[in-house]
Protein backbone atom coordinates (compact mmCIF):
# COMPACT_ATOMS: atom_id res chain seq x y z
CA UNK A 1 0.00 0.00 0.00
CA UNK A 2 1.54 3.46 -0.98
CA UNK A 3 2.07 5.74 2.23
CA UNK A 4 -0.94 7.99 2.65
CA UNK A 5 1.73 10.56 4.02
CA UNK A 6 2.79 11.45 0.51
CA UNK A 7 -0.64 12.99 -0.58
CA UNK A 8 0.33 17.47 -0.31
CA UNK A 9 3.65 16.28 -1.43
CA UNK A 10 4.46 19.01 -4.01
CA UNK A 11 7.13 19.30 -6.52
CA UNK A 12 9.28 22.89 -6.30
CA UNK A 13 8.17 25.21 -9.69
CA UNK A 14 10.11 24.50 -12.72
CA UNK A 15 9.73 26.47 -16.32
CA UNK A 16 9.94 24.82 -19.87
CA UNK A 17 9.99 26.72 -22.76
CA UNK A 18 7.02 26.16 -25.74
CA UNK A 19 9.63 25.23 -28.85
CA UNK A 20 7.80 24.92 -32.25
CA UNK A 21 10.40 22.08 -33.17
CA UNK A 22 8.80 20.14 -30.11
CA UNK A 23 5.22 21.26 -30.99
CA UNK A 24 5.75 20.21 -34.56
CA UNK A 25 7.20 16.64 -33.43
CA UNK A 26 3.76 15.89 -31.27
CA UNK A 27 1.47 17.17 -34.31
CA UNK A 28 3.77 14.40 -36.36
CA UNK A 29 2.70 11.87 -33.55
CA UNK A 30 -0.60 12.52 -33.35
CA UNK A 31 -1.70 13.18 -37.43
CA UNK A 32 -2.69 16.66 -36.36
CA UNK A 33 -1.87 18.91 -39.70
CA UNK A 34 -4.02 21.74 -38.85
CA UNK A 35 -1.58 24.67 -39.95
CA UNK A 36 -3.26 26.78 -37.10
CA UNK A 37 -0.88 24.56 -34.75
CA UNK A 38 1.97 24.28 -37.12
CA UNK A 39 2.16 27.70 -38.69
CA UNK A 40 2.98 31.19 -37.42
CA UNK A 41 0.90 32.70 -40.50
CA UNK A 42 -2.26 30.40 -40.17
CA UNK A 43 -2.35 31.23 -36.61
CA UNK A 44 -2.26 35.08 -37.23
CA UNK A 45 -5.01 34.51 -39.54
CA UNK A 46 -7.50 32.56 -37.49
CA UNK A 47 -6.72 35.93 -34.64
CA UNK A 48 -3.76 34.80 -32.75
CA UNK A 49 -0.89 36.57 -32.19
CA UNK A 50 1.24 33.42 -32.10
CA UNK A 51 1.02 29.51 -32.78
CA UNK A 52 -1.47 28.18 -30.42
CA UNK A 53 -0.80 24.35 -28.95
CA UNK A 54 -3.37 21.40 -29.11
CA UNK A 55 -5.65 20.74 -25.86
CA UNK A 56 -3.36 17.78 -24.55
CA UNK A 57 -0.26 19.96 -24.74
CA UNK A 58 0.14 20.87 -21.44
CA UNK A 59 0.60 17.37 -20.30
CA UNK A 60 3.60 16.85 -23.19
CA UNK A 61 5.04 20.54 -21.33
CA UNK A 62 4.65 18.81 -17.99
CA UNK A 63 6.52 15.40 -19.40
CA UNK A 64 9.09 17.73 -20.47
CA UNK A 65 9.74 19.73 -17.52
CA UNK A 66 13.05 19.65 -15.47
CA UNK A 67 11.54 18.47 -11.99
CA UNK A 68 14.25 17.17 -9.79
CA UNK A 69 12.48 14.40 -8.91
CA UNK A 70 9.66 12.89 -10.33
CA UNK A 71 6.61 12.88 -8.14
CA UNK A 72 4.85 9.15 -8.57
CA UNK A 73 8.35 7.39 -9.54
CA UNK A 74 10.57 9.34 -7.36
CA UNK A 75 8.92 10.38 -4.11
CA UNK A 76 5.78 7.32 -4.01
CA UNK A 77 7.99 5.52 -6.03
CA UNK A 78 5.16 3.34 -7.68
CA UNK A 79 6.31 0.74 -10.00
CA UNK A 80 5.80 2.18 -13.54
CA UNK A 81 5.05 -1.97 -14.82
CA UNK A 82 1.88 -1.84 -12.50
CA UNK A 83 1.04 1.52 -13.13
CA UNK A 84 -1.93 2.53 -15.54
CA UNK A 85 -3.46 6.10 -16.57
CA UNK A 86 -6.69 6.08 -15.06
CA UNK A 87 -8.41 10.03 -15.41
CA UNK A 88 -7.08 12.94 -17.31
CA UNK A 89 -8.83 16.43 -17.01
CA UNK A 90 -8.02 19.63 -18.32
CA UNK A 91 -9.23 23.72 -17.64
CA UNK A 92 -8.08 25.81 -20.19
CA UNK A 93 -8.05 29.42 -18.84
CA UNK A 94 -5.51 31.12 -21.91
CA UNK A 95 -3.76 30.23 -24.59
CA UNK A 96 -0.29 28.42 -24.06
CA UNK A 97 1.32 29.70 -27.23
CA UNK A 98 4.65 29.18 -29.04
CA UNK A 99 7.33 31.24 -27.22
CA UNK A 100 5.63 30.72 -23.90
CA UNK A 101 7.68 30.12 -20.90
CA UNK A 102 5.37 27.56 -18.83
CA UNK A 103 6.36 27.58 -15.70
CA UNK A 104 4.29 24.12 -13.47
CA UNK A 105 4.17 22.57 -10.42
CA UNK A 106 2.53 19.57 -9.71
CA UNK A 107 0.81 18.37 -6.50
CA UNK A 108 -0.33 14.58 -4.70
CA UNK A 109 -3.79 15.86 -4.34
CA UNK A 110 -5.03 12.56 -2.86
CA UNK A 111 -4.35 8.61 -2.63
CA UNK A 112 -6.82 6.30 -2.46
CA UNK A 113 -8.12 2.67 -2.75
CA UNK A 114 -10.90 0.62 -4.11
CA UNK A 115 -11.28 -2.71 -3.77
CA UNK A 116 -9.61 -3.70 -0.01
CA UNK A 117 -6.50 -1.94 -1.45
CA UNK A 118 -6.64 -4.12 -5.26
CA UNK A 119 -6.59 -0.36 -6.41
CA UNK A 120 -4.63 2.23 -5.32
CA UNK A 121 -5.02 5.58 -7.19
CA UNK A 122 -3.03 8.73 -6.81
CA UNK A 123 -4.31 12.21 -7.77
CA UNK A 124 -1.70 14.58 -9.56
CA UNK A 125 -2.46 18.18 -9.85
CA UNK A 126 -0.61 20.91 -11.91
CA UNK A 127 -0.89 24.19 -12.80
CA UNK A 128 0.32 26.04 -15.56
CA UNK A 129 1.26 29.23 -15.64
CA UNK A 130 3.14 31.36 -18.23
CA UNK A 131 5.75 34.12 -17.99
CA UNK A 132 3.25 37.54 -16.81
CA UNK A 133 1.80 34.94 -14.19
CA UNK A 134 -1.40 34.18 -15.78
CA UNK A 135 -2.78 30.78 -15.28
CA UNK A 136 -3.21 28.83 -18.22
CA UNK A 137 -4.26 25.72 -17.42
CA UNK A 138 -4.51 23.11 -14.55
CA UNK A 139 -4.19 19.74 -15.28
CA UNK A 140 -5.34 16.27 -12.95
CA UNK A 141 -4.12 12.93 -13.77
CA UNK A 142 -5.23 10.18 -11.66
CA UNK A 143 -2.97 6.90 -11.99
CA UNK A 144 -3.97 3.41 -10.96
CA UNK A 145 -1.70 1.11 -9.54
CA UNK A 146 -2.55 -2.68 -9.68
CA UNK A 147 -1.71 -4.30 -6.87
CA UNK B 1 -9.35 22.86 -42.19
CA UNK B 2 -11.85 25.41 -41.81
CA UNK B 3 -14.40 25.09 -39.03
CA UNK B 4 -17.77 24.75 -39.14
CA UNK B 5 -21.01 27.10 -38.88
CA UNK B 6 -22.00 26.24 -34.73
CA UNK B 7 -24.42 28.92 -34.47
CA UNK B 8 -27.49 26.82 -34.94
CA UNK B 9 -25.82 23.91 -32.59
CA UNK B 10 -28.57 22.34 -30.55
CA UNK B 11 -28.50 19.47 -28.06
CA UNK B 12 -28.49 16.11 -29.72
CA UNK B 13 -26.19 17.36 -32.84
CA UNK B 14 -22.97 15.03 -33.02
CA UNK B 15 -19.29 15.95 -33.15
CA UNK B 16 -18.11 14.48 -37.46
CA UNK B 17 -16.37 11.69 -36.28
CA UNK B 18 -12.78 11.35 -36.40
CA UNK B 19 -10.88 7.91 -37.74
CA UNK B 20 -7.47 7.19 -37.93
CA UNK B 21 -4.94 4.64 -39.37
CA UNK B 22 -4.01 1.54 -37.40
CA UNK B 23 -1.20 2.26 -34.22
CA UNK B 24 1.87 0.79 -35.48
CA UNK B 25 5.27 1.28 -33.16
CA UNK B 26 6.20 4.12 -35.52
CA UNK B 27 3.28 6.00 -34.20
CA UNK B 28 4.26 4.97 -30.39
CA UNK B 29 7.97 5.62 -30.99
CA UNK B 30 7.15 8.98 -32.42
CA UNK B 31 4.19 9.54 -29.49
CA UNK B 32 6.96 8.85 -26.95
CA UNK B 33 9.17 11.36 -28.27
CA UNK B 34 6.46 14.19 -29.09
CA UNK B 35 4.81 13.93 -25.79
CA UNK B 36 7.93 13.40 -23.89
CA UNK B 37 5.90 10.12 -22.04
CA UNK B 38 8.76 7.62 -22.81
CA UNK B 39 7.01 5.18 -20.20
CA UNK B 40 8.43 1.69 -21.78
CA UNK B 41 5.49 -0.06 -21.36
CA UNK B 42 4.23 1.32 -24.78
CA UNK B 43 7.85 1.13 -26.58
CA UNK B 44 8.97 -2.22 -25.39
CA UNK B 45 7.73 -5.21 -25.54
CA UNK B 46 10.04 -7.34 -23.06
CA UNK B 47 9.01 -4.40 -20.46
CA UNK B 48 4.86 -4.46 -21.26
CA UNK B 49 5.73 -8.69 -21.18
CA UNK B 50 7.13 -8.82 -17.38
CA UNK B 51 4.18 -6.53 -16.41
CA UNK B 52 1.72 -8.45 -18.16
CA UNK B 53 0.46 -7.72 -21.16
CA UNK B 54 0.44 -9.66 -24.41
CA UNK B 55 2.65 -6.76 -26.10
CA UNK B 56 3.03 -3.08 -26.17
CA UNK B 57 -0.07 -0.85 -26.15
CA UNK B 58 -0.89 2.91 -27.12
CA UNK B 59 -0.71 5.39 -24.50
CA UNK B 60 -3.65 6.64 -23.17
CA UNK B 61 -2.77 10.19 -24.14
CA UNK B 62 -2.80 9.27 -27.77
CA UNK B 63 -6.13 8.76 -27.68
CA UNK B 64 -7.15 11.54 -26.12
CA UNK B 65 -5.20 13.72 -28.33
CA UNK B 66 -7.15 12.56 -31.17
CA UNK B 67 -10.38 13.31 -29.38
CA UNK B 68 -8.96 16.83 -28.93
CA UNK B 69 -8.08 16.68 -32.50
CA UNK B 70 -12.23 16.04 -33.04
CA UNK B 71 -12.68 18.77 -31.34
CA UNK B 72 -10.36 21.35 -32.54
CA UNK B 73 -11.09 20.87 -36.15
CA UNK B 74 -14.63 21.19 -35.55
CA UNK B 75 -14.97 24.11 -33.40
CA UNK B 76 -11.65 25.53 -33.75
CA UNK B 77 -7.93 25.48 -32.49
CA UNK B 78 -8.38 27.72 -29.36
CA UNK B 79 -12.22 27.16 -28.13
CA UNK B 80 -12.23 24.10 -25.86
CA UNK B 81 -12.71 25.03 -22.10
CA UNK B 82 -12.92 22.03 -20.47
CA UNK B 83 -11.42 18.56 -22.21
CA UNK B 84 -11.61 15.43 -19.27
CA UNK B 85 -11.45 11.09 -19.86
CA UNK B 86 -11.24 8.42 -18.45
CA UNK B 87 -9.73 6.00 -19.46
CA UNK B 88 -11.57 2.71 -19.51
CA UNK B 89 -9.55 -0.10 -21.60
CA UNK B 90 -6.32 -0.80 -23.15
CA UNK B 91 -5.52 0.15 -27.45
CA UNK B 92 -3.65 -2.24 -28.91
CA UNK B 93 -1.38 -2.26 -32.20
CA UNK B 94 -2.91 -1.91 -34.65
CA UNK B 95 -6.28 -0.41 -33.91
CA UNK B 96 -7.84 2.38 -35.32
CA UNK B 97 -9.33 4.87 -33.28
CA UNK B 98 -12.50 6.50 -33.91
CA UNK B 99 -13.29 9.60 -32.21
CA UNK B 100 -17.17 10.39 -31.31
CA UNK B 101 -19.00 13.10 -29.49
CA UNK B 102 -22.65 14.08 -28.83
CA UNK B 103 -23.71 18.08 -28.23
CA UNK B 104 -25.97 17.41 -24.20
CA UNK B 105 -26.38 21.09 -24.06
CA UNK B 106 -25.39 24.66 -24.60
CA UNK B 107 -24.75 26.97 -22.32
CA UNK B 108 -23.46 30.45 -21.45
CA UNK B 109 -20.81 30.90 -18.78
CA UNK B 110 -18.42 34.14 -18.76
CA UNK B 111 -20.04 35.47 -21.24
CA UNK B 112 -19.57 32.59 -23.96
CA UNK B 113 -21.55 30.09 -25.66
CA UNK B 114 -20.44 27.04 -24.89
CA UNK B 115 -21.66 23.37 -25.95
CA UNK B 116 -21.39 20.59 -23.34
CA UNK B 117 -20.40 17.59 -24.91
CA UNK B 118 -19.96 13.70 -24.10
CA UNK B 119 -17.21 12.40 -25.43
CA UNK B 120 -15.99 8.67 -26.80
CA UNK B 121 -12.93 6.72 -28.86
CA UNK B 122 -13.91 2.99 -29.79
CA UNK B 123 -11.38 1.21 -31.13
CA UNK B 124 -12.86 -0.21 -34.40
CA UNK B 125 -14.55 -3.32 -34.45
CA UNK B 126 -13.40 -3.25 -31.06
CA UNK B 127 -14.34 -1.87 -27.39
CA UNK B 128 -15.01 1.85 -26.49
CA UNK B 129 -11.40 2.59 -24.68
CA UNK B 130 -12.06 6.63 -23.53
CA UNK B 131 -15.49 8.23 -22.18
CA UNK B 132 -14.82 12.11 -21.35
CA UNK B 133 -16.73 15.40 -21.88
CA UNK B 134 -15.47 18.87 -22.58
CA UNK B 135 -16.70 22.53 -23.05
CA UNK B 136 -16.00 24.11 -26.28
CA UNK B 137 -16.69 27.66 -27.14
CA UNK B 138 -18.83 28.29 -30.25
CA UNK B 139 -19.51 31.74 -30.68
Amino acid sequence: MIDRKHIGATTEEVSIDVELSQLRLFCQAIGETNPVFLDADAARAVGQERIPTPPTYPQTLLNLSPFKKNLVLDVIEADLARMLHGEQVFEYHHPIQVGDTIRMRQTVADIYDKKDGALEFIVLETLARNQDDVVCATLKSVAVIRN
Amino acid sequence: MSTQDLSTLKAGDALPTLTTGPITPLTLALFAGGSGDHNPIHVDKAFAVSAGFPDVFAHGMLSMAYLGRALTDWAGATAVRQFGVRFAAITPLGASVACDGIVEQIIEQEGERLAKLTLRATVVDGPVTLVGDALVRIG
